[in-house]
Protein backbone atom coordinates (compact mmCIF):
# COMPACT_ATOMS: atom_id res chain seq x y z
CA UNK A 1 0.00 0.00 0.00
CA UNK A 2 1.32 3.24 -0.71
CA UNK A 3 1.33 6.44 0.62
CA UNK A 4 -1.81 8.87 -0.05
CA UNK A 5 -1.23 12.59 -0.85
CA UNK A 6 -3.13 16.02 -2.30
CA UNK A 7 -0.81 16.76 -5.34
CA UNK A 8 -1.43 18.40 -8.71
CA UNK A 9 -1.13 16.78 -11.89
CA UNK A 10 2.27 17.34 -12.75
CA UNK A 11 3.79 17.35 -9.20
CA UNK A 12 2.68 13.46 -9.69
CA UNK A 13 4.13 12.93 -13.10
CA UNK A 14 7.27 14.33 -11.65
CA UNK A 15 7.30 12.36 -8.88
CA UNK A 16 6.97 9.44 -11.59
CA UNK A 17 10.07 10.56 -13.29
CA UNK A 18 12.00 10.19 -9.79
CA UNK A 19 11.04 6.79 -9.72
CA UNK A 20 11.53 5.76 -13.18
CA UNK A 21 14.87 7.58 -12.56
CA UNK A 22 15.57 7.38 -16.95
CA UNK A 23 19.07 7.93 -17.80
CA UNK A 24 18.71 10.80 -20.11
CA UNK A 25 15.96 13.66 -20.01
CA UNK A 26 16.20 16.36 -22.65
CA UNK A 27 13.59 19.21 -22.50
CA UNK A 28 11.99 22.39 -22.94
CA UNK A 29 10.12 24.26 -20.24
CA UNK A 30 5.93 24.94 -22.19
CA UNK A 31 2.92 25.97 -20.32
CA UNK A 32 1.50 23.89 -18.71
CA UNK A 33 3.88 20.94 -18.61
CA UNK A 34 6.70 23.24 -17.20
CA UNK A 35 6.50 22.49 -13.66
CA UNK A 36 7.24 18.66 -14.58
CA UNK A 37 10.22 18.89 -16.02
CA UNK A 38 10.75 22.46 -13.34
CA UNK A 39 10.30 19.51 -10.74
CA UNK A 40 12.28 17.33 -12.06
CA UNK A 41 15.68 19.22 -12.71
CA UNK A 42 15.56 19.80 -9.06
CA UNK A 43 15.68 16.10 -8.29
CA UNK A 44 18.58 16.39 -10.56
CA UNK A 45 20.28 18.58 -8.89
CA UNK A 46 19.82 17.58 -5.99
CA UNK A 47 21.63 13.94 -6.98
CA UNK A 48 18.23 12.03 -5.99
CA UNK A 49 18.16 10.44 -8.93
CA UNK A 50 20.95 9.90 -11.91
CA UNK A 51 19.66 11.61 -14.96
CA UNK A 52 21.59 13.72 -17.63
CA UNK A 53 19.44 16.26 -17.95
CA UNK A 54 19.83 18.08 -21.47
CA UNK A 55 18.50 21.82 -21.44
CA UNK A 56 17.94 22.53 -25.25
CA UNK A 57 16.81 25.70 -27.36
CA UNK A 58 13.87 24.16 -28.80
CA UNK A 59 11.52 21.01 -28.39
CA UNK A 60 12.71 20.28 -31.69
CA UNK A 61 15.76 19.99 -30.19
CA UNK A 62 14.06 18.14 -27.15
CA UNK A 63 13.02 15.47 -29.09
CA UNK A 64 16.45 15.01 -31.00
CA UNK A 65 18.63 15.05 -28.14
CA UNK A 66 16.07 12.33 -27.12
CA UNK A 67 16.60 10.26 -30.21
CA UNK A 68 20.30 10.11 -29.87
CA UNK A 69 19.94 9.33 -26.37
CA UNK A 70 18.24 6.62 -26.52
CA UNK A 71 19.88 5.31 -29.69
CA UNK A 72 22.93 5.45 -27.63
CA UNK A 73 21.03 2.72 -25.29
CA UNK A 74 19.78 5.13 -22.59
CA UNK A 75 16.19 4.85 -21.22
CA UNK A 76 15.06 8.25 -21.95
CA UNK A 77 11.90 10.49 -20.85
CA UNK A 78 10.52 14.13 -21.87
CA UNK A 79 7.74 16.37 -20.94
CA UNK A 80 5.48 18.55 -23.01
CA UNK A 81 2.46 19.95 -24.88
CA UNK A 82 0.76 21.69 -27.45
CA UNK A 83 3.52 24.25 -29.69
CA UNK A 84 5.97 22.17 -27.72
CA UNK A 85 4.64 18.89 -29.80
CA UNK A 86 4.29 20.75 -32.68
CA UNK A 87 7.97 21.54 -33.20
CA UNK A 88 8.69 17.91 -32.45
CA UNK A 89 6.72 16.51 -34.95
CA UNK A 90 9.46 15.52 -38.10
CA UNK A 91 11.69 14.08 -35.01
CA UNK A 92 8.33 12.13 -33.38
CA UNK A 93 8.04 9.93 -36.79
CA UNK A 94 12.33 9.78 -36.46
CA UNK A 95 11.50 8.17 -32.99
CA UNK A 96 8.99 5.77 -33.44
CA UNK A 97 10.15 4.78 -37.31
CA UNK A 98 13.95 4.15 -35.37
CA UNK A 99 11.75 1.92 -33.18
CA UNK A 100 13.28 3.72 -29.70
CA UNK A 101 11.09 3.32 -26.90
CA UNK A 102 11.12 7.19 -25.83
CA UNK A 103 8.25 7.85 -22.88
CA UNK A 104 6.85 11.23 -23.43
CA UNK A 105 4.17 12.96 -20.96
CA UNK A 106 1.93 14.89 -23.18
CA UNK A 107 0.06 17.41 -20.78
CA UNK A 108 -2.80 18.14 -23.68
CA UNK A 109 -3.26 22.15 -24.43
CA UNK A 110 -4.67 23.97 -27.45
CA UNK A 111 -2.85 24.50 -30.67
CA UNK A 112 -2.25 28.36 -31.69
CA UNK A 113 -3.96 30.26 -33.03
CA UNK A 114 -5.30 32.09 -32.03
CA UNK A 115 -2.72 31.55 -28.48
CA UNK A 116 -4.30 30.13 -25.53
CA UNK A 117 -2.75 28.01 -22.35
CA UNK A 118 -5.48 25.84 -21.68
CA UNK A 119 -6.62 22.72 -22.00
CA UNK A 120 -7.76 20.49 -25.25
CA UNK A 121 -6.65 17.49 -27.82
CA UNK A 122 -5.88 19.19 -30.59
CA UNK A 123 -2.46 17.98 -29.47
CA UNK A 124 -1.89 14.55 -29.12
CA UNK A 125 -4.84 14.36 -31.93
CA UNK A 126 -2.43 16.44 -34.08
CA UNK A 127 0.20 13.88 -33.76
CA UNK A 128 -1.90 10.91 -33.60
CA UNK A 129 -0.38 9.75 -37.36
CA UNK A 130 3.41 9.67 -36.25
CA UNK A 131 3.66 6.35 -34.45
CA UNK A 132 3.40 6.75 -31.17
CA UNK A 133 1.72 4.56 -28.66
CA UNK A 134 -0.91 7.34 -26.88
CA UNK A 135 -2.32 6.73 -23.55
CA UNK A 136 -4.91 8.72 -21.91
CA UNK A 137 -5.53 9.69 -18.36
CA UNK A 138 -8.40 10.74 -16.76
CA UNK A 139 -7.28 12.35 -13.76
CA UNK A 140 -3.33 12.59 -12.01
CA UNK A 141 -3.87 8.84 -10.54
CA UNK A 142 -4.22 7.67 -14.00
CA UNK A 143 -1.26 9.71 -15.28
CA UNK A 144 1.34 8.39 -12.91
CA UNK A 145 -0.11 5.04 -13.14
CA UNK A 146 -0.34 5.26 -17.12
CA UNK A 147 3.71 6.61 -17.04
CA UNK A 148 4.85 3.58 -15.76
CA UNK A 149 2.66 0.99 -18.26
CA UNK A 150 3.52 3.11 -20.64
CA UNK A 151 7.41 2.53 -20.42
CA UNK A 152 6.57 -1.24 -20.01
CA UNK A 153 4.69 -0.98 -23.54
CA UNK A 154 7.31 0.86 -25.52
CA UNK A 155 10.40 -1.17 -24.31
CA UNK A 156 8.52 -4.24 -24.62
CA UNK A 157 10.92 -6.59 -26.92
CA UNK A 158 7.92 -6.99 -29.36
CA UNK A 159 7.08 -3.39 -29.41
CA UNK A 160 9.91 -0.70 -29.59
CA UNK A 161 7.62 2.08 -30.02
CA UNK A 162 7.74 5.74 -27.85
CA UNK A 163 4.50 6.32 -26.10
CA UNK A 164 2.85 9.03 -24.85
CA UNK A 165 0.91 9.36 -21.63
CA UNK A 166 -1.52 12.56 -21.78
CA UNK A 167 -3.78 14.68 -19.30
CA UNK A 168 -5.68 17.32 -19.69
CA UNK A 169 -3.62 20.91 -18.96
CA UNK A 170 -4.85 22.75 -16.34
CA UNK A 171 -7.69 20.75 -15.57
CA UNK A 172 -5.66 17.75 -13.92
CA UNK A 173 -2.05 19.49 -14.51
CA UNK A 174 -2.28 21.81 -12.25
CA UNK A 175 -5.56 20.88 -9.85
CA UNK A 176 -4.86 19.28 -6.52
CA UNK A 177 -6.52 15.83 -6.07
CA UNK A 178 -5.98 13.28 -3.85
CA UNK A 179 -3.66 10.37 -5.06
CA UNK A 180 -1.88 7.12 -4.02
CA UNK A 181 1.58 6.49 -4.82
CA UNK A 182 3.55 3.71 -4.99
CA UNK A 183 7.12 2.79 -3.19
CA UNK A 184 10.14 3.39 -4.73
CA UNK A 185 10.96 -0.31 -4.73
CA UNK A 186 7.70 -1.12 -6.33
CA UNK A 187 8.16 0.73 -9.12
CA UNK A 188 11.69 -0.09 -9.23
CA UNK A 189 10.67 -3.85 -9.98
CA UNK A 190 7.94 -3.07 -11.92
CA UNK A 191 9.99 -0.82 -14.38
CA UNK A 192 13.00 -3.33 -14.47
CA UNK A 193 16.43 -2.48 -16.14
CA UNK A 194 16.04 -1.63 -19.98
CA UNK A 195 18.02 -3.76 -22.33
CA UNK A 196 18.66 -1.69 -25.46
CA UNK A 197 18.60 -3.75 -28.54
CA UNK A 198 21.38 -1.99 -31.20
CA UNK A 199 23.26 0.61 -28.59
CA UNK A 200 25.32 2.89 -30.60
CA UNK A 201 27.54 3.41 -27.33
CA UNK A 202 28.35 -0.37 -27.79
CA UNK A 203 31.44 -0.04 -29.84
CA UNK A 204 31.80 -3.72 -29.78
CA UNK A 205 28.60 -3.92 -31.82
CA UNK A 206 28.62 -1.10 -34.88
CA UNK A 207 25.22 -0.22 -36.24
CA UNK A 208 24.04 2.45 -38.24
CA UNK A 209 20.57 4.14 -37.29
CA UNK A 210 18.92 6.55 -40.21
CA UNK A 211 20.30 5.07 -43.40
CA UNK A 212 18.41 5.82 -46.42
CA UNK A 213 15.82 3.69 -47.45
CA UNK A 214 14.40 3.63 -50.72
CA UNK A 215 11.37 2.20 -52.79
CA UNK A 216 12.82 -1.50 -52.56
CA UNK A 217 12.58 -1.65 -48.68
CA UNK A 218 10.66 1.43 -47.70
CA UNK A 219 7.13 -0.13 -46.82
CA UNK A 220 8.44 -3.25 -45.62
CA UNK A 221 9.78 -1.33 -42.87
CA UNK A 222 6.82 0.64 -42.88
CA UNK A 223 4.31 -2.71 -42.67
CA UNK A 224 6.73 -3.75 -39.37
CA UNK A 225 6.02 -0.48 -37.67
CA UNK A 226 2.00 -1.42 -38.52
CA UNK A 227 2.38 -5.07 -36.72
CA UNK A 228 4.16 -3.56 -34.28
CA UNK A 229 2.06 -0.80 -32.90
CA UNK A 230 -0.78 -3.03 -32.91
CA UNK A 231 0.56 -5.97 -31.11
CA UNK A 232 0.61 -2.81 -28.23
CA UNK A 233 -2.93 -3.74 -27.83
CA UNK A 234 -2.19 -7.03 -26.34
CA UNK A 235 0.83 -5.95 -24.61
CA UNK A 236 -0.68 -3.00 -22.58
CA UNK A 237 -3.43 -5.67 -21.34
CA UNK A 238 -0.56 -7.35 -19.89
CA UNK A 239 1.09 -5.16 -18.39
CA UNK A 240 -2.07 -3.66 -16.67
CA UNK A 241 -2.66 -7.34 -15.45
CA UNK A 242 0.47 -6.88 -13.98
CA UNK A 243 0.49 -3.40 -12.68
CA UNK A 244 -3.04 -4.53 -10.96
CA UNK A 245 -1.02 -7.14 -8.64
CA UNK A 246 0.97 -3.82 -7.33
CA UNK A 247 -1.89 -1.62 -7.40
CA UNK A 248 -4.90 -3.00 -6.75
CA UNK A 249 -5.62 -0.58 -9.68
CA UNK A 250 -7.53 -2.15 -12.81
CA UNK A 251 -6.75 -1.20 -16.62
CA UNK A 252 -8.02 -2.01 -19.55
CA UNK A 253 -8.14 -0.62 -23.29
CA UNK A 254 -11.04 1.77 -22.29
CA UNK A 255 -13.42 2.57 -19.33
CA UNK A 256 -17.04 1.43 -20.10
CA UNK A 257 -18.95 2.91 -17.23
CA UNK A 258 -22.51 1.55 -16.90
CA UNK A 259 -22.64 0.43 -20.59
CA UNK A 260 -24.06 -2.82 -20.27
CA UNK A 261 -27.96 -2.48 -21.74
CA UNK A 262 -27.14 1.02 -22.59
CA UNK A 263 -29.29 2.24 -25.36
CA UNK A 264 -27.06 5.88 -25.82
CA UNK A 265 -23.91 5.49 -25.31
CA UNK A 266 -21.62 8.69 -25.11
CA UNK A 267 -17.94 8.50 -25.67
CA UNK A 268 -15.50 11.03 -23.73
CA UNK A 269 -11.89 11.24 -23.13
CA UNK A 270 -9.84 12.16 -20.53
CA UNK A 271 -11.40 14.38 -17.39
CA UNK A 272 -14.83 15.44 -18.85
CA UNK A 273 -15.22 11.46 -18.89
CA UNK A 274 -15.28 12.09 -15.11
CA UNK A 275 -17.78 14.93 -15.27
CA UNK A 276 -20.25 12.93 -17.21
CA UNK A 277 -19.97 9.79 -15.26
CA UNK A 278 -22.01 11.33 -12.28
CA UNK A 279 -24.66 13.02 -14.76
CA UNK A 280 -25.39 9.32 -16.69
CA UNK A 281 -25.69 8.08 -12.94
CA UNK A 282 -28.36 10.65 -12.48
CA UNK A 283 -29.89 9.31 -16.13
CA UNK A 284 -29.53 5.86 -14.71
CA UNK A 285 -31.56 6.83 -11.43
CA UNK A 286 -34.28 8.27 -13.99
CA UNK A 287 -34.46 4.77 -15.67
CA UNK A 288 -32.49 5.97 -18.77
CA UNK A 289 -30.36 3.58 -20.07
CA UNK A 290 -27.13 5.33 -20.92
CA UNK A 291 -23.69 4.62 -20.56
CA UNK A 292 -20.34 5.63 -21.35
CA UNK A 293 -16.82 4.77 -22.97
CA UNK A 294 -13.93 6.25 -22.04
CA UNK A 295 -11.13 5.36 -24.75
CA UNK A 296 -7.64 5.02 -22.70
CA UNK A 297 -5.66 3.94 -25.54
CA UNK A 298 -5.85 5.69 -28.54
CA UNK A 299 -3.42 4.41 -30.60
CA UNK A 300 -3.46 1.63 -31.39
CA UNK A 301 -6.87 1.87 -31.34
CA UNK A 302 -8.90 -0.62 -30.29
CA UNK A 303 -11.62 -1.12 -33.19
CA UNK A 304 -13.00 -4.53 -32.24
CA UNK A 305 -12.92 -4.69 -28.46
CA UNK A 306 -14.99 -0.73 -28.54
CA UNK A 307 -17.06 -2.25 -30.84
CA UNK A 308 -18.37 -5.00 -29.41
CA UNK A 309 -18.67 -2.62 -25.74
CA UNK A 310 -20.28 -0.41 -27.82
CA UNK A 311 -22.92 -2.72 -29.79
CA UNK A 312 -26.03 -2.96 -27.99
CA UNK A 313 -26.37 1.52 -28.32
CA UNK A 314 -28.80 2.57 -30.30
CA UNK A 315 -27.74 6.19 -30.25
CA UNK A 316 -24.13 7.29 -29.59
CA UNK A 317 -22.38 10.79 -28.99
CA UNK A 318 -19.19 10.57 -29.41
CA UNK A 319 -17.56 14.35 -28.14
CA UNK A 320 -14.05 15.75 -29.34
CA UNK A 321 -11.84 17.86 -27.71
CA UNK A 322 -10.00 18.91 -30.91
CA UNK A 323 -11.61 19.54 -34.17
CA UNK A 324 -10.64 17.85 -37.76
CA UNK A 325 -11.67 21.53 -39.09
CA UNK A 326 -13.98 20.26 -42.17
CA UNK A 327 -13.81 16.58 -40.92
CA UNK A 328 -15.69 14.85 -38.12
CA UNK A 329 -13.56 15.22 -34.72
CA UNK A 330 -11.06 12.37 -35.00
CA UNK A 331 -12.30 10.23 -31.72
CA UNK A 332 -15.91 10.37 -33.65
CA UNK A 333 -14.03 9.38 -36.93
CA UNK A 334 -12.14 6.32 -34.77
CA UNK A 335 -15.59 4.97 -33.20
CA UNK A 336 -17.34 5.38 -36.69
CA UNK A 337 -14.90 3.04 -38.50
CA UNK A 338 -14.97 0.63 -35.38
CA UNK A 339 -18.34 0.16 -35.37
CA UNK A 340 -18.88 0.47 -39.28
CA UNK A 341 -16.43 -2.66 -39.67
CA UNK A 342 -18.37 -4.66 -37.01
CA UNK A 343 -21.22 -4.20 -38.94
CA UNK A 344 -23.14 -1.90 -36.50
CA UNK A 345 -25.00 0.98 -37.65
CA UNK A 346 -26.09 3.27 -34.81
CA UNK A 347 -27.10 6.79 -34.64
CA UNK A 348 -24.44 8.44 -34.41
CA UNK A 349 -23.45 12.40 -33.73
CA UNK A 350 -20.68 14.68 -33.00
CA UNK A 351 -20.06 17.21 -30.70
CA UNK A 352 -17.39 19.59 -30.33
CA UNK A 353 -16.48 21.23 -26.81
CA UNK A 354 -13.82 22.37 -24.32
CA UNK A 355 -11.72 24.11 -26.89
CA UNK A 356 -8.94 26.22 -24.96
CA UNK A 357 -9.69 24.99 -22.31
CA UNK A 358 -13.87 25.86 -22.04
CA UNK A 359 -15.34 24.44 -18.87
CA UNK A 360 -16.94 21.51 -19.82
CA UNK A 361 -20.10 21.19 -17.15
CA UNK A 362 -22.40 18.68 -16.15
CA UNK A 363 -25.40 20.51 -17.36
CA UNK A 364 -23.30 20.38 -20.50
CA UNK A 365 -23.45 16.42 -20.62
CA UNK A 366 -26.90 17.09 -19.26
CA UNK A 367 -28.25 18.93 -22.36
CA UNK A 368 -26.49 16.53 -25.14
CA UNK A 369 -27.51 13.34 -23.06
CA UNK A 370 -31.32 14.70 -23.22
CA UNK A 371 -31.10 15.24 -26.88
CA UNK A 372 -29.94 11.92 -27.50
CA UNK A 373 -33.10 10.74 -25.71
CA UNK A 374 -34.58 12.32 -28.52
CA UNK A 375 -33.14 11.51 -30.95
CA UNK A 376 -33.66 7.33 -29.83
CA UNK A 377 -36.98 8.50 -29.59
CA UNK A 378 -37.36 9.72 -33.48
CA UNK A 379 -34.60 7.72 -35.29
CA UNK A 380 -33.05 11.17 -36.41
CA UNK A 381 -30.06 12.91 -35.91
CA UNK A 382 -30.30 16.21 -37.36
CA UNK A 383 -26.52 17.97 -37.66
CA UNK A 384 -23.92 15.00 -37.12
CA UNK A 385 -21.38 17.72 -36.14
CA UNK A 386 -21.94 20.33 -33.71
CA UNK A 387 -20.16 22.74 -31.34
CA UNK A 388 -21.25 22.79 -27.57
CA UNK A 389 -21.05 25.36 -24.91
CA UNK A 390 -19.85 28.14 -27.65
CA UNK A 391 -21.74 31.39 -28.11
CA UNK A 392 -24.00 32.45 -30.61
CA UNK B 1 19.30 -11.78 -55.03
CA UNK B 2 15.87 -12.09 -53.42
CA UNK B 3 15.06 -9.03 -51.46
CA UNK B 4 13.76 -9.72 -47.79
CA UNK B 5 10.43 -9.68 -46.61
CA UNK B 6 9.28 -7.54 -44.08
CA UNK B 7 9.31 -10.22 -41.13
CA UNK B 8 12.88 -10.68 -42.02
CA UNK B 9 14.03 -7.24 -41.38
CA UNK B 10 15.94 -5.24 -38.70
CA UNK B 11 13.64 -3.12 -37.00
CA UNK B 12 13.77 0.25 -37.53
CA UNK B 13 16.03 -0.20 -40.56
CA UNK B 14 18.80 -0.17 -38.26
CA UNK B 15 22.21 -2.27 -40.02
CA UNK B 16 23.87 -4.28 -37.24
CA UNK B 17 26.62 -5.01 -39.63
CA UNK B 18 29.63 -2.90 -40.18
CA UNK B 19 31.11 -1.66 -43.55
CA UNK B 20 28.19 -3.64 -45.36
CA UNK B 21 28.06 -0.34 -48.06
CA UNK B 22 30.67 -2.56 -49.62
CA UNK B 23 27.84 -5.04 -50.66
CA UNK B 24 25.89 -2.23 -52.69
CA UNK B 25 26.87 -1.19 -55.95
CA UNK B 26 26.72 2.01 -56.81
CA UNK B 27 28.57 2.64 -59.66
CA UNK B 28 25.76 2.09 -61.93
CA UNK B 29 24.79 5.99 -61.10
CA UNK B 30 28.24 7.05 -63.04
CA UNK B 31 27.63 9.13 -66.20
CA UNK B 32 31.20 9.75 -66.85
CA UNK B 33 33.90 7.38 -65.58
CA UNK B 34 38.08 8.28 -64.40
CA UNK B 35 40.24 6.97 -66.46
CA UNK B 36 44.27 6.44 -65.24
CA UNK B 37 46.87 7.37 -67.36
CA UNK B 38 49.86 5.31 -65.41
CA UNK B 39 52.43 7.27 -67.54
CA UNK B 40 51.89 10.97 -66.06
CA UNK B 41 51.05 9.60 -62.37
CA UNK B 42 53.37 10.97 -59.76
CA UNK B 43 51.73 8.80 -57.42
CA UNK B 44 51.14 12.21 -55.41
CA UNK B 45 47.61 9.96 -54.44
CA UNK B 46 45.70 13.33 -53.86
CA UNK B 47 43.37 11.04 -55.94
CA UNK B 48 43.30 8.90 -52.81
CA UNK B 49 42.82 12.27 -50.62
CA UNK B 50 39.81 13.78 -52.92
CA UNK B 51 37.80 10.91 -53.79
CA UNK B 52 34.21 11.32 -51.54
CA UNK B 53 34.03 7.15 -51.62
CA UNK B 54 36.87 4.88 -51.38
CA UNK B 55 37.37 4.35 -54.70
CA UNK B 56 40.85 4.71 -55.58
CA UNK B 57 42.81 1.71 -54.51
CA UNK B 58 46.10 1.76 -52.79
CA UNK B 59 48.18 -0.65 -51.96
CA UNK B 60 52.21 -0.49 -51.03
CA UNK B 61 51.76 3.21 -51.01
CA UNK B 62 51.22 3.17 -54.58
CA UNK B 63 47.73 3.58 -57.04
CA UNK B 64 45.99 1.01 -58.65
CA UNK B 65 43.35 0.86 -60.89
CA UNK B 66 39.58 2.87 -60.43
CA UNK B 67 37.20 0.61 -57.78
CA UNK B 68 34.12 1.26 -60.87
CA UNK B 69 31.60 -0.76 -58.64
CA UNK B 70 31.54 2.21 -56.28
CA UNK B 71 32.80 4.96 -58.13
CA UNK B 72 30.05 7.41 -59.09
CA UNK B 73 32.11 9.55 -61.32
CA UNK B 74 31.79 12.86 -60.12
CA UNK B 75 35.69 13.99 -61.20
CA UNK B 76 36.86 14.88 -58.34
CA UNK B 77 39.89 12.89 -58.63
CA UNK B 78 40.83 14.10 -62.15
CA UNK B 79 39.88 18.23 -61.43
CA UNK B 80 42.77 17.28 -58.32
CA UNK B 81 45.22 15.61 -60.32
CA UNK B 82 48.32 17.56 -60.81
CA UNK B 83 50.02 15.44 -63.45
CA UNK B 84 53.23 15.08 -65.07
CA UNK B 85 54.21 18.02 -67.12
CA UNK B 86 50.70 19.54 -68.10
CA UNK B 87 49.48 15.81 -68.86
CA UNK B 88 46.75 14.84 -66.50
CA UNK B 89 47.00 11.35 -64.95
CA UNK B 90 42.79 10.99 -64.58
CA UNK B 91 40.31 12.08 -67.59
CA UNK B 92 36.64 11.66 -67.46
CA UNK B 93 35.55 9.86 -70.32
CA UNK B 94 31.92 10.05 -70.88
CA UNK B 95 30.18 6.08 -69.82
CA UNK B 96 29.18 4.30 -73.24
CA UNK B 97 32.13 5.94 -75.35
Amino acid sequence: MGKKLAITGNQALAEAMRQINPDVCAAYPITPSTEIMQRFASFVSDGVVDTELVTVESEHSAMSACIGASAAGGRVMTATSSQGLALMWEMLHIASGMRLPIAMTLVNRALSAPINIHGDHSDGMGSRDCGWIQLYSENAQEAYDNIFQAVRIAEHEDIRLPAMVCMDGFIISHSIESMEFLPDEVIRDFIGEFKPKYPLLDVDKPVTYGPLVLPDFYIEFKRAQHEAINKAKKVTLEVAREFEKISGRSYGLFEPYRLDDAEIAIVLLNSAAGTAKDVVDDFRNKGIRVGLLKPRLFRPFPYEEIAEALGDAKVICVFDRADSFGGFGPMYMEIASAMMAAGSSPLMVNKIYGLGGRDFMPEDAEAVIKEMTGILDTGKTGTLKEYIGVRE
Amino acid sequence: MKLKGWKELEIGAIIPEAGNAEQYNTGSWRASRPQWIEENCIQCLFCWIYCPDSSVTVKDSKRGEFDYGHCKGCGVCAHECPGKKGKKAIVMVEEGN
